[in-house]
């Protein structure tokens, strides 16, 4: 695991280092062709911007007016009909969460975390949970937006499904090994 | 149905709001989500200036093509469809070693790069191709090898091994990817035939 870390400490400066000493080597003009590629940059923010406004602002008002309060609420008595663990009931608003947004969701893990303790058995599934799945739905949104695609056919139910196997694989794995 | 949705959660927030008594929670959770989208998009043209402009480096040194031909072998396998010449391999590759190093914030560029790549070979520009689903999909379950953000919050709430959950996150994401790879796979040839 140590190695791991390393590596990503030591990963973007080598990259900085290392990709115009060997674009210079090969002669090319390194600051003209940086500042080049950095323009498009630019251009790819302002076109996204629009996308991550609309998602924002109907994700924020879903959250924040307590709707999805009541989707989880819902959700409960069909999580404890498939004969799940009552404890496990902590971990929905996550579940549900994680898909939309990313700075929500890890507001919720965080207080999770905290609450049972990082080193409970809901503290290590929100970690893991956490760190394992993506804001698929947005992720979506902004890339395919970027581009001008509106018609994403079966893109989210993949994505969707790529999420519920992770946390089926979160809650499994959390269980068996602690 | 991305439209349905929208609207569903626009819809159920402000009725969840007027019910409760808090619909003044409505304008201001739109305004600073409004304000917010503008925080992330020039947080991001930063970012993604910086990693685009290393990119362009990369490119031109050729070293692009040769990461690209490095791998290609393993990700034509995932992407039938695309060229083994095309400019959008080296990008998909780019994003999807970021995002197994944990290092978001260099995903998103090579991924919008990625898709901008994908849609000059897509034929019909409102669709989105087999590729680009593909790509998402790998892009969203990809296995995460540090999740240093994670890391970080159980440090903060006084872990005893905060690390100790690297193993269950690899486990899942893998688990994640592979049902990912193998129903993307099955969706496409099933409507081939």
């Amino acid at each position: 695991m140590k190695v791991i870390a390393e590596i990503s400490r030591w990963a973007i400066p080598m990259l900085l280092l290392i990709i115009p000493l060997m674009a210079y080597l090969r002669k090319v003009p390194v600051y003209e062709a940086f500042v080049t590629g950095a323009e498009e940059g630019f251009k790819t923010g302002v076109r996204i911007l629009p996308f991550l406004i609309g998602m924002l602002v109907a994700i924020k008002v879903f959250v924040d007016s307590g709707a999805l309060e009541i989707v989880v609420r819902l959700l409960l008595p069909l999580f404890t009909r498939f004969g799940l663990d009552p404890d496990l009931t902590a971990i929905i608003p996550l579940a549900v969460m994680r898909p939309l947004s990313g700075s929500g969701a890890l507001g919720v893990a965080t207080q999770l975390i905290n609450q049972y303790g990082p080193d409970s058995f809901i503290g290590r599934l929100a970690s893991t949970l956490q760190g394992s799945t993506d804001t698929t739905f947005f992720v979506l949104t902004v890339y395919f937006g970027s581009v001008g695609i509106s018609k994403y056919r079966y893109a989210l139910k993949l994505g969707l499904l790529a999420d519920f196997v992770g946390l089926v694989a979160s809650v499994w794995i959390v269980s068996r090994v602690f | 149905m991305v439209n349905l949705i929208w609207l569903l959660m626009l819809i159920s927030g402000i009725c969840v709001a007027a019910v409760t008594g808090r619909i003044e929670a409505v304008t201001t959770s739109a305004l600073k989500a409004a304000e917010l989208g503008v925080e992330v998009a020039i947080e991001l043209i930063g970012v993604m200036s910086l990693w685009l402009g290393l990119m362009k480096l990369a490119e031109e040194a050729g070293l692009i093509r040769v990461i690209a031909r490095i791998f290609s072998p393993f990700i034509r396998l995932l992407f039938p469809s695309i060229k083994a010449e095309s400019p959008a391999l080296g990008a998909i590759i780019l994003n999807l070693s970021a995002n197994i190093l944990g290092l978001g914030n260099a995903a998103t560029p090579f991924g919008l790069k990625a898709m901008q790549e994908l849609q000059k070979e897509n034929p019909q520009p409102e669709v989105a191709s087999p590729a680009m689903i593909t790509f998402l999909a790998l892009n969203t379950s990809c296995i995460t090898l540090i999740p240093a953000t994670v890391i970080g919050v159980r440090l903060k709430a006084n872990s005893l091994n905060p690390t100790e959950i690297i193993g269950t996150t690899i486990f899942a994401t893998g688990c994640a990817m592979t049902v990912a790879i193998i129903v993307d796979f099955l969706i496409r040839s099933r409507r081939k035939a």
